[in-house]
């Protein structure tokens, strides 16, 4: 039995789905391509180091790059090689990334056996094991959310909670899938609904808790109908299937927790401070695998759909295959004014290109025919994303300070609330690009304030060395004075209060010789290089026959960071 | 695909610009066709002055002259003029509204106050007696008539077809220290049912065109409603010393077209939900009080004016929680 949601959430959109498209067909089998571009980060977090070496054979499920310290707290995933084959580059690709335009990626030659690493494990008994190994597995299993964000699972099977008096009792299940155009986790559900839910009851193992709720919105009664039928007597008690209205964006976190539970996870905080966990179902999926067959997470479901494609449908493909194989086994045909983009058309990553590896947060590869764009206009202040805006925001103010660069007004104004869900943009009457200024003005303020970071800690180390300096002066003449006295009294002479009239004047001029020699210490937190450059600057300066020119203030200029980049 | 308003900026003002004809059809029934030629002569000076102004600032002409936006403000201003003004008062007072009132703040969305307002205040101060020159209701006037004034501001027998508006009679009246009811049966053809003759219409053919523009959400329900809240609640309580009752200032002068088409002017209005309560409402109030204490006939253009200037400290102060803050 399936309950409805009894909450809902502020703003959002009634979308056109347009999922039907994709759900024609079953999941399919991509083929394994001749070449695998793995890219080293898929998730957030530190990038995976490679461990293996261009030339070396290895074989599917081996995992060829990780940090190395194998600490299961640390935020990054591990990466497995996707089939077997032959390691032939290692070097820069694009990947997709709404960060970074290239990364460097693994390049695999594959030979087409798909042979199975012989470390794949699975374990007999899970429900035997305690949080940690469980953790470990997960976290060897390079496993990362796979709703869109890519946030390391393991990160998210502590039950270590900020708040004491809040222990964590529910675990949330996402399915809600809001984006139009995606059914990759509606697909999977369809399909593998018992493994789902024997993955829910393993992170409900890890994490000791008995409630469960899955959050799925209600225009996919296919896959409500199959989670249904999964469940057994004793699941039943501890699993709750919650319809949700479709209602864009159901499927973001806050929201999602917002309409089952009512309570909104307030800034700054995380689930996990209100005593809830929340997985992708998707992910949930990959745990069962981990554990139940052992085996990493190397492929997933990808959507492949849009304008242009003949046989849209929902595939199983190996991470680093290039988007344009997929779309090619779909029957894709390439015309100019058309949009790839890896995601859906709300918060996807509109890519240049089909020559983009598919990772493990590429749920869907999406193509659109380009509209006729139409020049945004001024905004005319009409409130409508204000209306539509989740986080109760208010767009029009976010954009006016965006443009001002206020930056102050614009953390007032929370704009580290926004999702970038682009409800706004949507709604838009002048067709401003919204969401586009708050991603650049939030990172700006980051770059900001990590600047200002750099240059207090220098100024810090500046001042506490000019105070060590001092105090060691003070020392060093108060430990001469005394030994000097002691010296004169045993020769018998008393000329204590001359000597340390002495001192304090050389003291002093020390201090002054050492404040001129010690101003430009703000480049002390610079690079090697840098610092290298800067001294070979200093000399050439120094060898122009103006003695004016040495002046040390100059070096103040020359900062870490070029302020005028924005 | 529910609850999205009109995606365009140009959709939304055609949709202002069709929630207008029932009023205006009001007006040449009760007025003749004066009110038409007046709002031609403010489309071709707004159309002309927007485009003048679009080279001088170097900015492209055709996406800012399609948005529509001149065209309504140019109806605005030409719907709150007398029905019989010469040609060079709509001339004067748009081009100002255009030029002045819209481009000098940096055109679209970035004036501060309602260029309409702007153009009216301009005119009202500079031409008292050209701006009170109104036609008697059904006075049968022709349309070669009102072409002729509007091009040499003559009329045969003018003084016999012209008089103050209802609003502008009370104002005298009372000034003269006569209550409302003698003022009432003083000038019973000033009057209709409930508020002035053929004003009484007028505003409720507004009040079905703005009813349309919320059913189409062109504009938000803030707004309308506060506005013509606070302004019943004003005569309400001074009902008893002023005796114009609330239905009088809902039907007269200009309150319906304020309402639904001038207050809710989204670039010079707050812009939160609570600050468009605040925002209009302060109209309500200042109107109020310059229509029964001040020197005017109306008070809304000044009313509007006057919350224009408020209209940012509203928004700051006004701001809703965002999801999650406490």
């Amino acid at each position: 039995m399936s309950l409805f949601a009894k909450y809902k959430f502020n703003g959002g959109l009634k979308l056109a789905g347009h999922k039907k498209i994709s759900m024609q067909e079953k999941i399919a089998d991509a083929t394994i391509p001749a070449q695998l571009i793995v890219p080293l980060q898929q998730h957030i977090g530190r990038v995976a180091k490679p461990i293996v070496n261009i030339g070396d054979k290895v074989l599917k499920g081996q995992c060829i790059a990780c940090l190395g310290d194998n600490k299961n707290n640390t935020v990054t995933a591990a990466i497995h090689a996707p089939s077997s084959g032959e390691v032939i580059a290692i070097e820069q690709h694009v990947i997709p990334s709404m960060l970074k335009q290239t990364g460097d990626c693994i390049t695999i030659k594959t030979d087409g056996k798909d042979t199975w690493h012989n470390d794949i494990n699975p374990i007999n008994d899970p429900l035997s094991l305690d949080n940690d190994s469980l953790k470990q597995i997960i976290f060897e299993a390079g496993i990362v959310g796979l709703g869109g964000a890519g946030f390391p699972t393991h990160l998210k099977l502590t039950t270590k909670n900020s708040n004491k008096e809040k222990p964590i009792d529910t675990l949330i299940i996402n399915a809600a899938e809001c984006e139009p155009y995606i059914t990759c986790d509606a697909a999977l559900i369809q399909e593998q609904a018992t493994r789902i839910i024997q993955g829910i009851q393993f992170i409900q193992h890890a994490l000791k808790i008995k409630k469960c709720i899955i959050g799925i919105e209600d225009n996919k009664p296919q896959a409500i109908k199959a989670l249904e039928l999964a469940l057994d007597d004793k699941t039943q008690e501890q699993i709750e299937i919650t319809q949700v209205p479709t209602r864009y964006p159901a499927g973001g976190e806050k929201q999602l927790i917002q309409v089952l539970t009512g309570k909104q996870i307030p800034i700054n905080k995380l689930p996990r401070d209100l005593g809830m966990i929340c997985h992708n179902v998707a992910t949930t999926y990959a745990v069962a695998n981990a554990i139940l067959d052992g085996t990493p997470l190397i492929e997933r479901i990808v959507t492949v759909t849009g304008d242009n494609i003949e046989h849209p449908k929902n595939m199983r493909v190996l991470f680093g295959t290039l988007m344009s194989e997929v779309l090619n086994s779909c029957g894709y045909t390439e015309s100019n004014n058309q949009d790839i983009i890896m995601g859906g058309p709300m918060m996807g990553i509109h890519l240049d290109s089909a020559n983009y590896p598919v990772i493990k947060t590429t749920n869907c590869i999406l193509v659109k025919n380009n509209k006729t764009k139409t020049d945004p206009l001024p905004c005319i202040r009409c409130g409508e994303c204000a209306r539509v805006c989740p986080a109760n925001l208010l767009p029009q103010q976010l954009f006016w300070y965006s443009r001002s660069k206020d930056y102050d007004r614009l953390q007032e104004h929370q704009i580290f609330s926004c999702i970038e869900c682009g409800c706004c943009d949507y709604v838009c009457p002048s067709h401003i690009p919204l969401v586009q200024f708050y991603r650049f003005a939030k990172n700006e303020i980051w770059t900001q304030e990590s600047d200002k970071k750099i240059s207090d800690h220098a100024r810090e180390r500046h001042e506490y060395r000019q105070y060590r300096l001092e105090r060691k002066k003070a020392e060093d003449a108060e430990r001469k004075a005394k030994k000097k006295a002691l010296l004169n009294k045993k020769q018998g002479i008393d000329t204590s209060a001359d000597d340390a009239k002495k001192s304090a004047i050389e003291a002093a001029l020390q201090r002054v010789k050492e404040k001129q020699t010690a101003v430009p210490k703000n480049t002390s937190h610079l690079t090697v290089e840098q610092q290298k450059k800067i001294k070979e600057v200093d000399r050439r300066r120094s060898n122009k026959i103006n003695p004016a020119a040495i002046d040390t203030t100059t070096k103040n200029t020359i900062k870490p960071k070029d302020d005028n980049n924005g | 695909m529910d609850n999205i308003a009109p995606s365009s900026v140009t959709r939304m003002m055609l949709n202002v610009f069709y929630a207008l004809i029932p009023g205006i059809i009001a007006y040449v029934v009760f007025f003749g066709w004066g009110i038409v030629l007046n709002i031609l002569v403010a489309i071709i000076t707004a159309l002309v002055t927007e485009i003048f102004m679009l080279q001088l600032r170097k900015r492209p002409i055709k996406p800012f002259i399609m948005d529509g936006s001149a065209v309504i403000t140019a109806m605005l201003l030409a719907l709150a003029l007398p029905n019989l003004a010469p040609w060079w008062l709509t001339f004067i007072g748009v081009s100002f509204a255009i030029i002045v009132g819209k481009h000098l703040y940096g055109g679209l969305g970035y004036n501060p106050f309602n260029p309409a307002m702007i153009g009216y205040v301009l005119l009202l101060i500079s031409f008292p007696l050209e701006m009170t020159v109104w036609l008697q209701p059904d006075s049968n006037i022709s349309f070669s008539q009102n072409l002729n004034y509007l091009l040499h501001s003559t009329l045969n027998n003018i003084d016999a077809m012209t008089m103050a508006t209802t609003m502008d009679t009370v104002k005298t009246q009372s000034g003269l220290g006569l209550s409302f009811t003698t003022i009432q049966s003083n000038y019973p053809t000033v009057f209709g049912q409930f508020a002035g003759e053929g004003w009484e219409w007028i505003n409720l053919m507004f009040l079905l065109g703005g009813l349309w523009l919320l059913f189409r959400r062109v504009i938000n329900w803030q707004i309308p409603t506060a506005f013509l809240v606070s302004l019943a609640i004003m005569a309400l309580i001074f009902y008893p010393s002023t005796d114009t009752s609330p239905m009088y200032h809902l039907f007269s002068g200009a309150t319906m077209l304020c309402a639904f088409f001038i207050a809710t002017d989204p670039v010079t209005a707050s812009t939160t939900p609570n600050g468009r309560l605040i925002y209009a409402a302060g109209i309500g109030i200042f109107a109020y009080i310059i229509r029964t204490w001040g020197g005017y006939p109306d008070g809304i253009a000044f009313g509007v004016l006057l919350m224009n200037m408020a209209a940012p400290m509203i928004d700051y102060y006004t701001r809703p929680k965002a999801f999650g803050e406490s």
